[in-house]
C-alpha cells in the first residue's frame, strides 16, 4: 500500500495546468467538438492514482476553474467534477486493479456522468444546449485514457 | 488482492474525513454557489475577479496563434499588400460617394422630424477590441475580447462586427469581456424587416451562420434577400443596425408559423476585430432603457428586461414651421431628444 503515501502534488498541479491549457486551446470548430475534457481526465487520473494528494478538493477547484473559463453558472462544473472524483476515490482500489482498457471504460462512464450532470444543470438554470455533439467528448476522453496513464506514469496499475 | 472488494475502503483515521462526507460538503457548496449565481448580482464580483485571474492564461493560450498571425502578416508579399491596398482604396471611394450626401440627408431628416438641429449619430463613441483566440465552450457561440471594464465596457453592451451586429457583452472582467454572439442558441435580437418595417425576433441557432425567425405567421410579408435591422426594442441594441439577410422562407399551409432562416451579415467566425459602441442616451434610435455609463459590474442585471417600447417622437410642430430653417421653436419636441450640433 505504498500508493497511499504517494503524493506528487507538484506534478499534479502542473499536469492539471497543462490539462487546462489543452482544454482551452483554440481549435477549429469541427475538432473542438471532439476535444476531450483534458482537465477533467487529468483530475480523474489523479483521484485514482493518488486519491489522498488532491482528491475532491482538486476536483472541485478544477471544476470551478472550468466554470470561470466557460462563463457557466458558478458551481456547475465544480459539482460535476466533484461527483466523478468522489466515485473515482471511492472505487480507486478496484479501478487500479483493472487493465487499462477497463479503466478507459470507467473513464468513459465517469465523463458521461459528468456531462450528464452539466447538461442537467444547464437545463435547470435555463441555458439548455441539446446538441448531440456534447456527448462526443466522453468517448474521446475514454479513448485517450491509456495515453494519459502512459504520460502521467504507471501508478494506477502499481500496488 | 482479492480482499479489495467494495467494502475494502477504510479511511485512515486522523487524515481526512471520509469521501462521502467530503462530497456532500462540496455538493452543498456547489449548490449554494449556483443558487446565488442564478439569483443575480451577489457573485458578480467573484466572477469579475475570476475572469481577471483567467485572463493571463487565456492570453498565454492564444499567443501561439497570435504569433502565427503576426508572422503571416510580416511575411506577406508586396503583391498581396498592393492588391489589398487597391481594394481598400476602392472601398473608401465607394463609401465616400455614398456618404457625400449624408450631411444633406441628416439635415433633411431633421426637417422632416421637425427638429431645429440634426440629430447626432446614435453611436457617440466606440472602441475597437480584438478577439482572443481561446475556446470558451465548443457548443456555445461566445468569444473573448481583450477589452474590459478598465476600458469602460459594461455588461449588455452592443458589439458590432465589420458588416453588422455581432452580439452583446455577457460577462465583463477588468481587462477582458465575454461576448455572446447573435447566433448563440440562447440569444435573441429584436429585428425589423428593412423593406416594410415589420418587427420580429431573430433567435440564434447555435450554428455560426444561421439565425431563425420562429415567431412569424405564414402570411407575414417576408421574402429571401430581405434585410433585417435591429428594431431598438428590448432595451439592449440601438435601432437601425444591420443584423442579417433572409435566406430561406418556408411556408407550410398546415402550420400557423412560417419557417424563416437568415444569415448574419457580420462574419461571426472570422471577425478578428469587434467594435463596442456607446450610444447617445436620449437619441430616438437608442434602446428604450439604455444603460449608457460603464456601470458597476456587480450591479448590472444581465438579462435584458422586456420593456414597453417608447412611442416614437412625434413631430408636434406644424409643417409650415418645419419647412423654414430659421423658425425659432425653442422647445417644440416633447421627446427627450437632446439636439446637439453634430
Amino acid at each position: 500500500m505504498n500508493a497511499v503515501a504517494y503524493e506528487p502534488r507538484g506534478t499534479m498541479i502542473f499536469s492539471a495546468l497543462v490539462g487546462l491549457v489543452l482544454q482551452v486551446l483554440p481549435l477549429p470548430a469541427w475538432l473542438a467538438v471532439g476535444r476531450p475534457a483534458f482537465l477533467v481526465v487529468v483530475v480523474l487520473y489523479w483521484s485514482i492514482a493518488a486519491p489522498r494528494a488532491g482528491g475532491m478538493t482538486l476536483g472541485w477547484v478544477a471544476g470551478l476553474v472550468i466554470d470561470a473559463f466557460e462563463g457557466a453558472v458558478l458551481g456547475e462544473h465544480a459539482l460535476a467534477v466533484a461527483l466523478i472524483t468522489y466515485l473515482a476515490i471511492r472505487f480507486h482500489l478496484q479501478i487500479r486493479n483493472r487493465p487499462v482498457l477497463d479503466q478507459s471504460l470507467f473513464a468513459f462512464a465517469a465523463l458521461a456522468l459528468y456531462e450528464f450532470v452539466v447538461w442537467a444543470i444547464d437545463g435547470w438554470t435555463g441555458h439548455p444546449v441539446n446538441s448531440a455533439l456534447r456527448w462526443i467528448h466522453p468517448i474521446t476522453g475514454g479513448l485517450i485514457w491509456p495515453v494519459v496513464v502512459l504520460v502521467l506514469g504507471s501508478q494506477p496499475t502499481r500496488r | 488482492m482479492a480482499a479489495f472488494g467494495a467494502s475494502a475502503y477504510r479511511p485512515l483515521p486522523g487524515r481526512a474525513p471520509a469521501p462521502g462526507f467530503r462530497f456532500t460538503l462540496y455538493a452543498l457548496l456547489s449548490a449554494a454557489l449556483m443558487f446565488y449565481d442564478q439569483r443575480g448580482g451577489v457573485l458578480e464580483r467573484v466572477r469579475f475577479w475570476m475572469q481577471a485571474a483567467a485572463y493571463p492564461i487565456q492570453l498565454a493560450v492564444s499567443s501561439p496563434s497570435a504569433a502565427w498571425r503576426w508572422l503571416e502578416q510580416s511575411f506577406e508579399t508586396r503583391a498581396s499588400l498592393q492588391a489589398e491596398n487597391s481594394q481598400l482604396t476602392k472601398q473608401l471611394r465607394e463609401l465616400a460617394v455614398r456618404t457625400s450626401r449624408f450631411e444633406a440627408l441628416t439635415r433633411e431628416n431633421a426637417q422632416l422630424r421637425g427638429l431645429r438641429e440634426a440629430l447626432p449619430p446614435v453611436a457617440e463613441k466606440w472602441l475597437v477590441g480584438e478577439v482572443i483566440d481561446v475556446e470558451l465552450s465548443a457548443l456555445r457561440q461566445r468569444v473573448m475580447v481583450n477589452k474590459g471594464s478598465r476600458n469602460g465596457v459594461f455588461v449588455g453592451q452592443t458589439v458590432l462586427g465589420k458588416d453588422g451586429l455581432l452580439g452583446q457583452t455577457l460577462h465583463v472582467g477588468p481587462w477582458s469581456s465575454e461576448v455572446i454572439l447573435i447566433t448563440d442558441a440562447e440569444h435573441a435580437v429584436p429585428v425589423q424587416v428593412l423593406r416594410n418595417g415589420l418587427r420580429s425576433i431573430a433567435v440564434g441557432t447555435g450554428d455560426s451562420n444561421s439565425l431563425t425567425l420562429p415567431y412569424l405567421p405564414v402570411n407575414f410579408d417576408i421574402k429571401p434577400t430581405d434585410m433585417l435591422v435591429t428594431s431598438g426594442l428590448g432595451g439592449v441594441f440601438p435601432a437601425g443596425y444591420p443584423v442579417a439577410r433572409v435566406t430561406e422562407v418556408r411556408r407550410d399551409p398546415a402550420q400557423p408559423l412560417a419557417q424563416v432562416r437568415a444569415t448574419p451579415l457580420a462574419p461571426l467566425d472570422r471577425d478578428r476585430e469587434v467594435v463596442f459602441i456607446w450610444f447617445q442616451p436620449g437619441h430616438p434610435a437608442a434602446p428604450a432603457n439604455a444603460q449608457t455609463s460603464p456601470a458597476n459590474p456587480g450591479a448590472v442585471d444581465i438579462q435584458p428586461q422586456p420593456v414597453p417600447p417608447r412611442p416614437p417622437p412625434a413631430p408636434p410642430t406644424p409643417p409650415a414651421a418645419a419647412t423654414t430653417d430659421a423658425a425659432p421653436s425653442p422647445n417644440t419636441a416633447p421627446s427627450p431628444v437632446t439636439a446637439v450640433p453634430p
